[in-house]
């Protein structure tokens, strides 16, 4: 603070703020260009979509003749249709919903059973239980798919929906969201809950859990985002066409080869389709959960 | 005991600290069996791979057939170590970070902070920016495959029309580095913006008003006041984006399979190709766990820091 008076008395403008009501004043001026370059560069950002959905629409002949003409030859759905019937798209939606709410449900019973009993209850090995998560926050996992492989091949789990639940299942991020919740909930709410007579497991299931809703949907939506979006071990797991996920059923139309744009791209509409739509109705509380887990 | 503590506020002292013998046995049964089931596949499926990354190291196991194989020592590493391959791909992914790290972090402050200064339309930036963050890497490699189509893709028209010299985005080593940066710029930059659009509405308003009645413009507020606030900030999204950037692996395998010649692959391609292509478990394991000390010395490193940096504060 003291700096910023100091320094802004000794350089301040000849023109100050004094004359503000008969001049434009230069501060307006600042940020009007500041919204109109960041509208500028927010569009620019939204190209990519925009240009993926109109070359859907469009048809392969009139892409290769006029390439950015968006309207020549006319729109259809036509792409949508071949996509779909071409590739397993309906399969593969399936797989990544039941692998995505699974991986949600395990995520949020496990790691909020952990948070709670490491904020609340007094048990051995409750400081290695702590030293381990913090750890855990500092462990790249994903640069050992190699000996995770090794691991479920010898389990027999390869090529199971367990394979993609489990490392996806016990977050260290999402022990640390609940538990600075429920560090949040007074002491004397819970001790009088076992004054009544409620077991450990009821306090946690009906007082603390109803409690604390938003950390849940938190980690909800931020487990189902990076379970959906998974690549790497997916594809090292799943090796079945039609047991694959999203991701990598889509990834095998990565091809510089492939000049189907139109289906092509109909295919990338239905890949980012559901995400964005999701995105869109929880995007305050993605943003907020991706901004507390962050900076924490 | 009870009845003291429900009448006073809730503070530290009330949280339960250390055990002790009176605690009633009915709370440490809870409290194990409670976090047992997360601490078990914790340990199982987290740790697991990392031990047995260690074991399977120092055999020459394939990952065709189970069974360990062979005790060959620390062979593995020193034939890592001495493959130009292995240290080539680590190359790789350094020149990634060093390529990614600065734009993504200095172009997210930039943009948080002049979109802080907009009343209106901050929920259109931040879908804008943050959109692109949940869609899936290859969805993105698909469409950006096509934008980078020669002749007929956006991006070569658009060079063109600038006057630029088209690179071949797919075919060419300089050319598959653009596409990949411009991509993940795209793909991640929402990200970094976010955390920093947080941090900056931490800081009090009531700083503005008072520098803003020093007679401080627009520049030097943000100058004087809200980037050397973000020190923190900056710190962090540093961190985040270099170890991001050196588990590099979608982008660069789905848009140009690690090519042209391998003079792109990234050091987690080089170990799926060891691993998963060669079929050589054990020394595909050994790179890993050099690969994965690296990351934790840098971790560790950064940590350190900032850990050092606060005490210094404090005293």
């Amino acid at each position: 603070m003291s700096t910023v008076s100091t320094v802004t008395t000794t350089t301040r403008p000849p023109s100050g703020t004094d004359g503000g009501g008969r001049t434009v004043d230069p501060a307006k001026m600042f940020n009007r260009l500041c919204a109109t370059c960041m509208t500028l560069f927010a569009l620019i950002w939204l190209v990519p979509f925009v240009w993926a959905i109109a070359t859907s629409l469009r048809s392969d002949g009139a892409i290769t003749e006029h390439p950015t003409s968006l309207f020549a030859g006319g729109w259809s759905l036509h792409a949508y249709r071949y996509a779909w019937d071409n590739y397993p798209i309906g399969s593969w939606y399936l797989n990544s919903l039941v692998i995505s709410a699974l991986s949600v449900v395990f995520t949020v019973v496990l790691c909020s059973m952990a948070a709670f009993a490491l904020v609340f209850l007094r048990f051995r090995g409750r400081a290695a239980i702590l030293a381990l998560v913090t750890a855990g926050l500092m462990l790249p996992s994903e640069a050992l798919v190699l000996p995770q492989f090794i691991e479920y091949r010898s389990l027999h789990l390869l090529g199971t929906y367990w394979a993609l639940v489990l490392p996806y299942a016990v977050a260290p991020v999402s022990v640390f969201v609940f538990h600075a919740f429920f560090r949040g909930i007074p002491m004397p709410l819970i001790e009088a809950a076992r004054i009544d007579g409620a077991s450990w497991w009821r306090v946690y299931a009906t007082v603390a859990m109803p409690m604390c809703r938003p950390a849940a949907a938190t980690v909800a939506i931020l487990t189902f985002i990076t379970s959906w979006n998974a690549f790497l071990w997916p594809l090292l797991v799943l090796n079945q066409t039609k047991a694959q996920t999203i991701p990598v059923g889509l990834s095998s139309l990565v091809s510089p080869s492939n000049i189907q744009y139109a289906e092509v791209m109909a295919s990338s509409v239905l890949g980012f389709l559901p995400l964005v739509a999701v995105f869109l109705v929880f995007q305050r509380q993605i943003v907020q959960g991706i901004a507390t887990t962050g900076i924490r | 005991m009870t009845t003291v503590a429900s009448t006073r506020p809730a503070s530290t002292p009330s949280r339960p600290a250390a055990l002790d013998h009176r605690t009633p046995s009915s709370e440490r049964r809870a409290g194990l069996l409670l976090s047992a089931p997360f601490v078990l596949v914790y340990l199982v499926f987290v740790i697991g791979p990392l031990l047995i990354g260690v074991v399977v190291s120092l055999f020459n196991t394939t990952t065709v057939k189970s069974g360990l194989g062979e005790w060959v020592g620390l062979s593995n590493y020193t034939k890592v170590c001495a493959d130009p391959l292995f240290w080539q791909a680590m190359w790789h992914s350094v020149l990634f970070t060093l390529f990614t790290t600065p734009p993504l972090v200095v172009l997210a402050l930039v943009f948080a902070v002049l979109a802080a200064r907009i009343r209106r339309g901050r929920v259109f930036y931040r879908i804008a920016f943050f959109a692109p963050y949940v869609v899936p890497s290859s969805v993105v490699a698909l469409i950006f495959l096509w934008i980078y189509t020669p002749q007929v893709g956006l991006a070569p028209k658009f060079f063109h029309a600038v006057g630029l010299p088209v690179p071949d985005f797919i075919g060419s080593t300089s050319g598959g580095w653009t596409a990949v940066v411009l991509m993940t710029l795209w793909w991640t930059f929402g990200f970094n913006f976010v955390l920093y659009t947080a941090a900056i509405q931490d800081v009090p308003s009531d700083v503005y008003e008072a520098a803003a009645i020093d007679g401080a413009g627009p520049w030097q507020q943000i100058r004087f006041i809200t980037v050397p606030l973000l020190g923190r900030t900056t710190s962090l999204v540093l961190i985040l984006q270099i170890l991001a950037s050196l588990k590099v692996f979608d982008q660069i395998y789905l848009l140009l399979g690690g090519g042209p010649d391998q003079s792109t692959r990234p050091v987690i391609e080089y170990i799926y190709d060891t691993g998963f292509t060669s079929y050589r478990g054990g020394y595909g394991a050994a790179a890993t766990l050099i690969y994965f000390a690296v990351i934790v010395a840098i971790s560790a490193v950064w940590y350190g820091l900032r850990r050092w940096r606060a005490t210094r504060a404090a005293a």
